[in-house]
């Protein structure tokens, strides 16, 4: 074999190779990512408001809507539980089991029973969340890509945290986000979709 | 005791009219050079430790002045905020030096963006109740305003949001809610 011939081999051969990888990459079934979309959502398993802990494995079949806020949050997390719970009425029956799980990003503050008085002041089909410390807080928000930063006032502290409701299908896949800009013909044109894909 | 009976259903009427909520209610605030027109507020979940407080400042004057602080009769401590949301994340910062209302402008504050942030509530607020309180103003000094309480979706001064459960009387609401 020429010189010339082996550098021609050599070099198809690693065209090749790497069309190869890159078709791999482009076309390979990625399970957790099908659309090329980054995963959102994940397995965890928290303390409820009323002492039980929420299971998402146990959750299969069952859509559901997942927050992150705290109660003192003067606007927008009250502004989002009241807009789902008015969506969860207008949807009446279909939405009888569906479950909205507020996780608080302020353990620090927000214990099971001021949750338990915050969420029931909406709607029972809304539970509250509560991390048992930083760790857990940390992972569930990772899972879901969700934001939350603690900031300094003069009087104390408040939180930054990502505003949407995510909307998690029966699989546990993520389905969607709901969020206050939104119509509630919109909202309430997903959640319908959502829990009519189980 | 006709007079007594009649003066009581009076003062019930009164009442009723007082507690409904009503864009009429608008009220307004002078001092100095700056109106304060309609401050009003929100009715609070159950717990709930805070509350936003908005209305719309005009300075006709021609100096800048700025919101500094308050005081109110439900809350332990009143700080300026205003609100951002930077994509889908909600953040909250406190205006250290106040909120600056320029010669000539208008401010609004409202959810969403710049609030009075009510802290430490030492009661819930009530659609229909009013709240006390006072704004202080770096150079105008101190006025004594009243927050009306609409609904817990108000949008806007009159309560223009919806809320199913309060346009119903359903007793949910406030700090004695309903428990499962």
């Amino acid at each position: 074999m020429s010189p010339m011939k082996l550098v021609r081999l050599v070099a198809w051969s690693s065209i090749t190779v790497i069309t190869a990888a890159l078709l791999y990459l482009l076309l390979a079934p990625r399970p957790d990512t099908g659309s090329g979309v980054a995963t959102v959502g994940g397995p965890f398993r928290l303390a409820a408001q009323d002492g039980s802990i929420i299971d998402s494995e146990k959750l299969k079949g069952k859509p559901f809507a997942l927050f992150f806020g705290f109660t003192n949050c003067p606007d927008i997390c009250p502004t989002s539980m009241l807009e789902i719970t008015n969506d969860l009425n207008a949807l009446a029956e279909k939405a009888r089991d569906f479950r909205v799980y507020f996780v608080t990003v302020d353990p620090e503050r927000d214990t099971a029973k001021l949750l338990q008085d915050y969420t029931g002041s909406f709607d029972p089909r809304i539970i509250g969340l509560v991390p048992k410390d930083a760790t857990e807080l940390a992972e569930i928000a990772r899972a879901y890509r969700a934001i939350y930063r603690k900031v300094e006032t003069p009087s104390g502290y408040t939180m930054d945290h990502t505003a949407s409701i995510y909307l998690m299908d029966g699989k546990g896949k993520f389905f969607g986000t709901l969020d206050t800009k939104e119509t509630p013909a919109n909202r309430q044109a997903k959640l319908r979709r959502l829990i009519d894909r189980g | 005791m006709s007079n007594t009976t009649f003066s009581l259903r009076a003062l019930a009427c009164t009442t009723l009219l007082a507690l409904t909520p009503a864009p009429s209610l608008a009220h307004d605030y002078k001092l100095g050079s700056l109106a304060i027109n309609h401050p009003w507020s929100r009715a609070t979940p159950g717990s709930a430790r805070v509350a936003g407080g908005f209305m719309k400042i005009t300075n006709a004057g021609t100096e800048s002045d700025r919101l500094i602080g308050g005081t109110s009769e439900a809350s332990k401590i009143i700080e300026i905020h205003e609100m951002i949301m930077d994509g889908n994340v909600m953040k909250m910062r406190a205006l250290e030096k106040g909120l600056e209302i320029k010669p000539g402008a208008s401010i609004e504050l409202k959810p969403g963006s710049y609030h009075v942030m009510f802290i430490d509530l030492t009661k819930p607020f009530k659609e229909g109740e009013s709240v006390k309180g006072e704004l202080i103003f770096e150079k105008a000094g101190r006025i004594a305003v009243e927050y009306t309480v609409e609904n817990r979706g108000a949008k806007a001064a009159g309560g223009t949001g919806h809320d199913a459960h309060a346009t119903h009387g359903d007793m949910k609401t406030g700090a004695g809610g309903m428990k499962k």
